[in-house]
């Protein structure tokens, strides 16, 4: 592999990781919430989650180049081009796919076992982390949902990253580019790079979650 | 009552989409079509939006127009699947023309590039003279953004760091973008950069851009435009007659005035020069 493409690939996986890794921050306990309580416009709240689980990149990354370009609200910390604004975007779009799978899974579990945790004393924090663990299985599917979709989408990463050589573009956009130049072969071998990235994450996260049920 | 006046719904429904599919204005297909390809920013400055559908009203022929950057328009071109080339990179289009895949090429028109940064030129490319000792001013204390795309405007623009003495590889604050000019200036734009643009796709977009032309005027920032049929000799599914009629309606007198007034009274200056003609 060319150093250029490695670069590419390297890229692509630290911004595609640290937004799953933010999302998956951020959505698990979203997910517990609305698995767990009841409360007013949760149903409501779960069809919103669900529809951003489809949401179309291209326009999440239009709303975001229009929140971080100079002239928007968030244009003085001058993140748009830049990894960051890239994280934030695929940040985005994996949130709500983390949240529905983690409910779904938290769901999917015995109501009785908070109860039993409540009853055993059990604070809330080690609730979570006790039905996080429990619920594993689930939240493993997350996390290769959300990384998957992000890793391969190419309109918001291309609209707030601006496909800088050496330093916003990742393989998805990269292909664009060898694909508009003509260089269909290289772009092809992008493909490859970018299939083979997934499937190693993929397989190791598999590797890891089916090793956690015993 | 209700599946009778939901089985009407769908026959109504059914009926119309048989009317739409089957209405000869509304389908192409029947009619003689060609594929014009050609560069991004020809494209984006709006003159094909213009002069596209006046030949295709006049000659009754359908274009499709494919744009990319220029090496990718050219080999399009050279490898058959397209009928008829507009672009702007002379030196690329000749290794065509001698290959024979390009033929019949006839000059068009020209625009120019312009140098465009930020108002307050932190490289001092005002001051410059010749193009040269712009781009060493740029090189040695500013970001450039290059569209990095193998466009006519990338080779425009590596072709002035070679004349400047500079091989741009080695240059630490030149990005690439590799995409469109219309990206590219926004990003130039955002970063406060300098970058090399088209005439037409920066006065398209001056308007919400902070990005000022610095240096301009130079005859080595001319864009040439030509067309082309692709060789049928070759290219066996080339459609030479189609693409003639194309040609012959580029270098047109009237279309050949409809060039230089385009935009003229938006922007108060013209877009492009017509060339044919002269």
């Amino acid at each position: 592999m060319d150093p250029g493409t490695l670069a590419i690939s390297l890229r692509t996986l630290a911004i595609s990781g640290a937004a799953t890794v933010l999302s998956i921050a951020i959505g698990v306990p979203i997910g517990y919430v609305l698995a767990w309580r009841r409360f007013r416009g949760r149903t409501i709240l779960l069809g919103i989650v669900n529809t951003g689980m489809g949401m179309p990149p291209v326009v999440v990354g239009l709303v975001v180049w229009l929140l971080l370009v100079r002239s928007g609200p968030f244009g003085v910390f001058e993140l748009i081009y830049t990894a960051p604004a890239m994280v934030i975007a695929q940040f985005l779009l994996a949130t709500p796919i983390v949240i529905g799978f983690a409910t779904a899974s938290f769901q999917s579990m015995n109501p009785r076992i908070v109860d039993l945790l409540r009853v055993l004393g059990a604070g809330r924090l080690r609730r979570v982390w006790i039905l996080a663990r429990e619920a594993r299985l689930g939240l493993m599917t997350a996390v290769m949902a959300a990384f998957g979709a992000i890793v391969s989408e190419v309109g918001a990463s291309m609209i707030v990253g601006g496909n800088l050589e050496r330093s916003t573009r990742v393989l998805t956009t990269a292909i664009v580019t060898e694909t508009s130049r003509g260089e269909v072969e290289r772009a092809l071998s992008l493909g490859v790079v970018l299939f083979a990235l997934s499937l190693a994450v993929n397989i190791t996260l598999t590797v890891v979650q089916q090793r956690s049920r015993h | 009552m209700v599946p009778v006046s939901r089985r009407v719904l769908v026959t109504a429904l059914l009926v119309v989409l048989v009317r739409i599919l089957a209405d000869p204005a509304s389908s192409l297909a029947q009619n003689r079509s060609i594929i014009l390809s050609t560069t991004t920013s020809t494209q984006d400055s709006g003159l094909l939006d213009v002069l596209v559908p006046r030949f295709e009203r006049e000659a009754g022929i359908e274009v499709k127009v494919i744009a990319v950057g220029t090496g990718a328009a050219l080999k399009m071109a050279a490898s058959g699947n397209a009928d008829v080339v507009l672009v702007h990179a002379p030196e690329s289009e000749r290794v065509y023309v001698e290959s024979r895949d390009l033929v019949e090429g006839r000059l068009v028109m020209h625009n120019d590039f312009l140098i465009v940064g930020p108002s307050d030129d932190p490289a001092g490319v005002r001051q410059q003279r010749a193009l040269p000792s712009v781009m060493r001013a740029i090189a040695a204390k500013s970001t450039f953004i290059s569209r990095g795309d193998q466009s006519g405007t990338h080779s425009a623009e590596l072709s002035l760091w070679t004349a400047a003495g500079i091989n741009p590889a080695t240059l630490n604050r030149r990005e690439e973008t590799g995409q469109g000019m219309g990206a590219t200036l926004n990003v130039a734009d955002q970063k406060r950069a300098y970058t090399l643009t088209d005439r037409g796709t920066y006065l398209a977009q001056r308007k919400r851009l902070t990005l000022v032309p610095l240096f301009q005027g130079d005859t080595s920032l001319r864009n040439v435009y030509h067309v082309y049929a692709v060789n049928p000799a070759k290219h066996p599914k080339a459609k030479l007659a189609e693409a003639r009629q194309f040609i012959a309606f580029f270098v047109s007198p009237a279309i050949q005035q409809a060039i230089g007034a385009f935009k003229r009274d938006e922007y108060g200056e013209s877009l492009f020069f017509p060339d044919a003609l002269r």
